[in-house]
């Protein structure tokens, strides 16, 4: 054997896997009382997590039925007015009730805490209210969806939002003033915490991609929320008093409203991506086995996006009216935005490269993540490209390009994140098999449904309409297909995860061999997450080193027949 | 919940008073940070409509009652004194002047409010309010000045806004220089309501914030070592009282270089 001196880590003994606490976050206290006053923040994630399945569920109900009736050039089963009210409510539930709290509500607050060592957030009791004040927001707007609906499509352009929909509208954008609030308290505590709980040792040059990711996305929801917040507020204003400020009777500008509605909405959709960004970061160094590649460019190119994210929302307005030279700078800002997002992928690309690479659910998902992200990112900049978007402006083309982001990016990368996480927050293990079935699944489906749409948009099909020439029948056919393969692709880790809970073998402490604190607390974790205090000793990929951030040694890696999957008799398998 | 395992003060999930209270001023700065980009949006709303019609904004400007803005702003200027006095009380521990500096911020608040309120009344017994209240205030006045000359003393209880808009008009086409359109009048006042009226409501939240510290106060839960509970209300009340400062020019005092009041 080598002496002390020779790679001191590597010889250390794996530490024993810790023994499984009696008391968890989970079983420390039962019956619904002691989750609905539970300041836990891990409690208070799964509170959303269950509540985001439920309004996911609801929107991508919307999402089949208006699927459904592009079948036919006609309108297969929705009357016109249905349609509108069926989009919108589409646009509403997913945008608002499910992607912007996502990842940050529930992985953000279940693994920030962790992740720097700390007990809990900075201020426990505002993340409850968050979420009652988000339940209260969800109510009024699936209320509003529910009972008549919105007509007017998520983005609420008055004058029709403010003097012509006779619809929902003051209920739906009433809450989505309220969830406004949710998360802006979300961000708050994760910003404060990042700040000021992280453990002896973890420096910001230590934390993990995915703390620099949220701490990014917390910035855009203080700076951005308020400004929509007041927008809605001034919409409201218009529709109940019947007098506003962007009634043209009056000298109002409806314009202002978009300016103000996409200061916001804008920038929204890095709320909702780079959240995202941050998991895949986690992901792609564990099952590479690797450190990441330029761990500065990518944790900067987060705070990146986040500020140039706020210089570019006037090109959802170069069709509208706005002057030429503004229309040339935002085009030229747009662009811009690209490059800390490219920055990213050549950075997660160069992780992959002569890695150990596993595929593993977590990775499958974050391996279609890569894939689709760029797709959808590199067809932005066809929109952000002034002459091309006078042709492709309001298409199915900004359709697929926004859902390519959205879902192929955003709703895959949640997916990753909860199948990496998974272990830690039940303590059980799920199907291997039918989870990456699953990941392929929803990947196929995925490309089928959205790449007919670049086409549809591309020979001229507008986004919105119920009714299209008889030639884009096929596409249409084909899309619809593809969301039905899509939509069988979400169901099954419905199954397969519900059933692990009750069936899935015993997680250990750190099933992936993965290098976050997170992974050093037992699966489930304690109450107070650590039974210790973390001092953090090492950088948060040390793959080649094998030690994880309190400089222990690893355990085994999974390997692609992986020990620890779930057994063949519990009927899922 | 917080059941405290170390002290009274410091709550469990954090090591130890320094760290709390680091976080909680951090957190209301940031919340700051939300009002200020709250307030902003209106801000922009309103430079926008001043720079595309500065003249009606500076006729409906100059109809507001200012006397009654510059007793608000002394009042809350002097609240924002006495909070800061109310800190300094918390942290020497002196209850009694707590809580004295307290109530007196709540009172010159209150005050701010009531003569806000007074002056709602005003405007809204004026008509100044625009919908349907200013077109037939306004309407009544076309038709009044169209029947007789400028110089009759007696409007027939028409408001002193509305002739003195409708004499401006008076065989004006709306294209000609100096016609002041009474719909853009009325945007203003879009302004006025709804900029007031969300400072207002943020001024109650602040009382509702200065009673909770009093009855803290009251109960002994406010010793020395956590006066930060103090000096962060007093940094949401210093918000808001600044936020007051930038409305108190914009919406009073744009009109005053213009002939009115």
């Amino acid at each position: 054997m080598s002496t002390a001196y020779a790679e001191p880590q590597t010889i250390a003994p794996v530490p024993p896997e810790p023994e499984a606490p009696p008391r968890n976050y989970l079983n420390n206290g039962y019956g619904i009382l002691s989750w609905l006053l539970t300041v836990d923040h891990k409690r208070i994630g799964i509170l959303y997590l269950v509540s985001l399945t439920a309004f996911f569920t609801v929107g991508g109900i919307a999402a089949g039925l208006v699927r459904l009736n592009l079948l036919s050039p006609d309108g297969a089963i929705l009357t016109e007015d249905q349609y509108n009210r069926m989009f919108t409510a589409h646009g509403v539930v997913m945008l608002f009730l499910f992607l912007i709290p996502s990842i940050p509500a529930v992985m953000g607050n279940f693994f920030i805490p962790m992740m720097i060592g700390a007990k809990d957030l900075a201020f426990p009791k505002l993340n409850l209210a968050s979420w009652y004040v988000f339940m209260i927001g969800a109510g009024f707007m699936v209320w509003a969806v529910l009972a008549g609906g919105i007509d007017t499509g998520w983005t609420l352009y008055p004058p029709y939002s403010s003097r012509f929909s006779h619809t929902n509208v003051t209920p739906g954008a009433f809450g989505a003033f309220i969830t406004g609030f949710s998360s802006i308290m979300t961000g708050l505590n994760i910003m404060a915490t990042i700040h000021k709980m992280r453990a002896p040792g973890m420096t910001w040059g230590r934390m993990p991609l995915f703390c620099w990711a949220l701490y990014a996305t917390s910035f855009i929801q203080l700076l951005g929320t308020p400004v929509v917040a007041i927008t809605l507020v001034l919409l409201m204003v218009e529709r109940v008093a019947g007098v506003g400020v962007f009634d043209p009777a009056m000298g109002g500008d409806p314009l202002l409203f978009q300016h103000l509605f996409w200061f916001y909405s804008h920038p929204a959709v890095y709320i909702m991506i780079v959240p995202g960004m941050g998991v895949i970061s986690e992901i792609i160094t564990c099952f590479s086995r690797k450190n990441i590649f330029g761990y500065k460019a990518v944790a900067w190119s987060s705070v990146g996006i986040a500020v140039v994210g706020f210089l570019v929302w006037s090109h959802h307005m170069f069709v509208a009216g706005i002057s030429y030279y503004s229309a040339l700078l935002f085009s030229f800002l747009t662009m811009l935005v690209a490059v800390p997002s490219a920055i990213k992928v050549f950075n997660w690309t160069a992780t992959l490269y002569r890695g150990s690479i596993t595929f593993q659910a977590p990775m499958l998902f974050t391996l279609a993540f890569l894939v689709l992200f760029t797709v959808g990112g590199v067809t932005g900049l066809f929109l952000a490209t002034l002459g091309t978007d006078i042709h492709l402006h309001d298409t199915y083309f900004v359709v697929a390009h926004f859902h390519f982001v959205m879902v192929g990016g955003m709703v895959l990368a949640y997916m990753a994140a909860i199948h990496f996480w998974w272990p830690k927050m039940t303590g059980r293990m799920y199907s291997d098999f039918w989870s990456r079935a699953s990941a392929t699944v929803i990947f196929v489906g995925f490309f089928l449904t959205f790449v007919p749409q670049f086409v549809l948009g591309y020979h001229g099909m507008p986004r919105r309409y119920p009714n299209y020439p008889a030639e884009f029948q096929v596409y249409n056919i084909l899309s619809t297909a593809g969301a039905s393969i899509l939509g069988l692709g979400y169901l099954m880790p419905g199954i397969y995860l519900t059933l692990s809970l009750f069936f899935g073998e015993k997680a250990p402490a750190n099933p992936w061999s993965a290098t976050g604190l997170e992974w050093a607390s037992p699966s489930p974790p304690h109450v107070f997450n650590f039974e210790f205090v973390p001092v953090v000793k090492c950088g948060p990929y040390e793959y080649s080193l094998n030690v994880d951030q309190l400089g222990r040694t690893l355990p085994e890696p999974p390997g692609p027949m992986a020990p620890n999957t779930l057994k063949e008799t519990n009927g899922v398998g | 919940m917080s059941a405290s395992t170390h002290s009274s003060v410091l709550k469990h999930h954090f090591d130890n008073l320094e760290q709390q209270h680091s976080a909680e001023k951090l957190g209301m700065w940031m919340f700051l940070v939300t009002e200020v980009l709250f307030f902003s949006g209106l801000f922009v709303a309103y430079t926008v409509y001043r720079h595309f019609y500065p003249a009606e904004f500076a006729f409906a400007s100059s109809h507001l009652v200012l006397w009654i803005a510059g007793v608000n702003t002394a009042l809350l200027i002097t609240s924002s004194l006495t909070m800061t006095l109310a800190i300094r009380a918390a942290q020497l521990g002196k209850r009694s002047d707590l809580m004295r500096w307290l109530v007196v911020s709540f009172a010159l608040g209150a005050g701010f409010m009531g003569f806000k309120a007074f002056e709602y009344y005003t405007d809204i017994h004026e008509q100044f309010v625009p919908g349907s209240m200013f077109q037939t205030e306004y309407a009544r006045a076309v038709e009044h000045v169209a029947h007789h000359s400028a110089a009759a003393g007696d409007h027939g209880g028409i408001q002193h806004w509305a002739i003195e808009l409708a004499e401006n008009n008076k065989g004006k086409d709306p294209n000609s220089e100096g016609y002041i359109f009474p719909e853009r009048v009325q945007l203003f006042l879009c302004f006025y309501y709804i900029m007031t009226g969300i400072h207002g409501i943020h001024i109650i939240a602040g009382l509702g914030c200065i009673v909770w510290l009093m009855l803290l106060t009251k109960c002994d839960k406010i010793p020395p070592q956590r006066y930060a509970t103090v000096e962060i209300v007093s940094l949401y009340w210093h918000l808001v009282d600044m936020i007051w400062l930038f409305l108190m020019p914009l919406l009073y005092l744009v009109g005053t270089g213009v002939k009115g009041h």
